[in-house]
């Protein structure tokens, strides 16, 4: 149920979600939608037609001058030297010990200028960290309040999109985006981006928020014809978790590392000197102690958060992380960290997720749990 | 959102419908719709004797887990079988194939612990 914390903010969409009658709670410090029609009924939209979710709590900060891409750089554990202008990438930034402060997105704008894209939950603390790891004096601008962030996500998400776009959305590759000003919408800016967190075809459209409520119907009215249906963030926990995407506060945290968390492939030591950089390698060289995997009930149950998982002669080996019953393989799924060994991690092992009132046999599966 | 008046209500959000020394049990129109798509329901066995109160099983959404308490004490002499294959029924007719379990009531005057619709749906 939702908490009240006496601070809690609302996205530019807030009375439009009320229009639709969504079930509202707090999420990351926010009043957002969890579901309109009902969790199954709009995960099986996005998955079969599209969904259109409201994620403008997420936060955006600019990253501007001379400074703007050494500071990248020595922020991230990923190499943003191989990007190009209208290019994304998936990152961590991590402490010195290699804890995860927080997955980002990082666009690159042009040569001098990249916006960050960053959890609702760690938008204060990220830029305080951002603020703390700039000597080098890159302009830091938190924009996250000015600029609406909607996911348009689905198989038919380019086709609904096309019409009010003035150039070839189908350009676009996968983890690239286009600056849109005035060819999205007549939005006076706008970067339209072929990303997502739910394994689907899909767009993510930053627009400034004053043009969010106009994007937001004009897109739910086209979209109506092709199945689109508005979508909430519990949907978009299940399908993040279908395609076996990392949730930050669940699967990554300051306690975890990038290379247990199956993140090995964004941390590149041999691109520059990132924050956290020597404690990865060495993580790196020795192999990380734990390792985060993923499972299919075996049988009747689904696995939540804080679960004990145990070997198949029941034996504690560690905790579920994320967990949920999945709607398009109708069985529960989860993902959680046991010890890195063969023993635990090998496709295919039975092991076993305890609940409080049962204990059920899961069988560890490598994510993602659906493939297009 | 529906209340029937002919049944007894807790502040747990289950019903109770008596006919005679049994009652069938199960949650209410709020409760289901709270709880959004139901997907796996769970309960105690047959013959499984349980005091006013006690968790008789579990109820399990998408995102979210609830348990189940007993309105009054009672022994439990039919489960609904039909939920292990079909849960939805919950969300889809909550007093009516919803049910969840049968109990034999151990003590009528426990009756007198629960709420009427009316003033259930004030709580609500």
């Amino acid at each position: 149920m939702a908490e009240s914390s006496g601070t809690i903010k609302t996205t530019p969409l807030h009375a439009a979600h009320h229009d639709l009658e969504a079930r509202m709670m707090e999420f990351g410090g926010f009043e957002m939608p969890v579901q309109y029609s009902g969790i199954i009924d709009e995960h099986m939209a996005v998955r079969n037609h599209a969904g259109l979710f409201d994620v403008s709590h997420m936060g955006e900060v600019l990253v501007e001058g001379e400074a703007a891409f050494d500071f990248v750089q020595h922020l991230i554990t990923n190499d943003a030297g191989t990007l190009t202008d209208g290019q994304a990438l998936y990152t961590v930034m991590c402490t010195p010990d290699g804890g995860v402060v927080d997955d980002l997105l990082v666009y690159r704008r042009a040569a001098n200028r990249y916006l960050l894209v960053i959890n609702a939950a760690n938008r204060a603390s990220d830029f305080a960290w951002m603020q703390e790891h700039n000597p080098m004096g890159a302009r830091l601008t938190d924009a996250g309040d000015e600029i609406a962030l909607l996911a348009l996500q689905g198989p038919k998400s380019l086709e609904i999109a096309q019409p009010f776009t003035a150039f070839d959305l189908e350009e676009i590759s996968f983890y690239h985006f286009r600056e849109a000003g005035g060819a999205f919408m007549e939005c006076e800016s706008a970067i339209v981006s072929r990303t997502g967190y739910t394994g689907e075809l899909g767009l993510e459209l930053y627009v400034p928020a004053d043009d969010a409520e106009r994007v937001w119907t004009t897109l739910l009215d086209a979209g109506a014809s092709h199945g689109l249906k508005p979508a909430g963030l519990g949907a978009r926990d299940t399908l993040r978790l279908e395609a076996g995407l990392c949730l930050y506060g669940n699967d990554l945290t300051r306690e975890t590392n990038p290379y247990e968390a199956g993140l090995g492939w964004v941390v590149k030591p041999e691109a520059s000197d990132f924050v956290g950089r020597s404690a990865l390698v060495q993580i790196r060289d020795h192999g990380p102690e734990r390792s985060l995997i993923g499972f299919v009930a075996a049988e009747r149950g689904i696995p939540r958060h804080d679960h004990v998982i145990e070997s198949a002669d029941g034996e504690e080996i560690g905790v579920v992380t994320s967990g949920s019953q999945s709607p398009i393989l109708d069985t529960g799924i989860g993902l959680g960290y046991v010890p890195n060994d063969d023993r635990y991690t090998e496709p295919g092992t039975d092991l076993r997720v305890a609940s409080r009132r049962r204990t059920f046999s899961v069988t560890v599966h490598e994510p993602p749990f659906h493939k297009k | 959102m529906e209340f029937p008046d002919d049944l007894y209500y807790t502040n747990d959000h289950e019903w109770l419908r008596v006919d005679g020394d049994t009652a069938r049990v199960g949650i209410t129109d709020f409760a289901q719709s709270e709880l959004g798509d139901i997907v796996f329901v769970e309960t105690e066995f047959e013959g499984t004797e349980l005091a006013q109160g006690d968790v008789f099983g579990t109820v399990e959404a998408v995102k979210t887990v609830s348990e189940l308490f007993m309105p009054v004490s009672g022994t439990i002499v039919a489960v609904n079988d039909e939920l292990q294959n079909a849960p939805e029924r919950v969300n889809d007719e909550p007093y009516g194939d919803g049910w969840m379990v049968e109990i034999e009531l151990d003590d009528e005057s426990e009756l007198d612990d629960l709420m009427q619709a009316d003033a259930y749906a004030e709580t609500v």
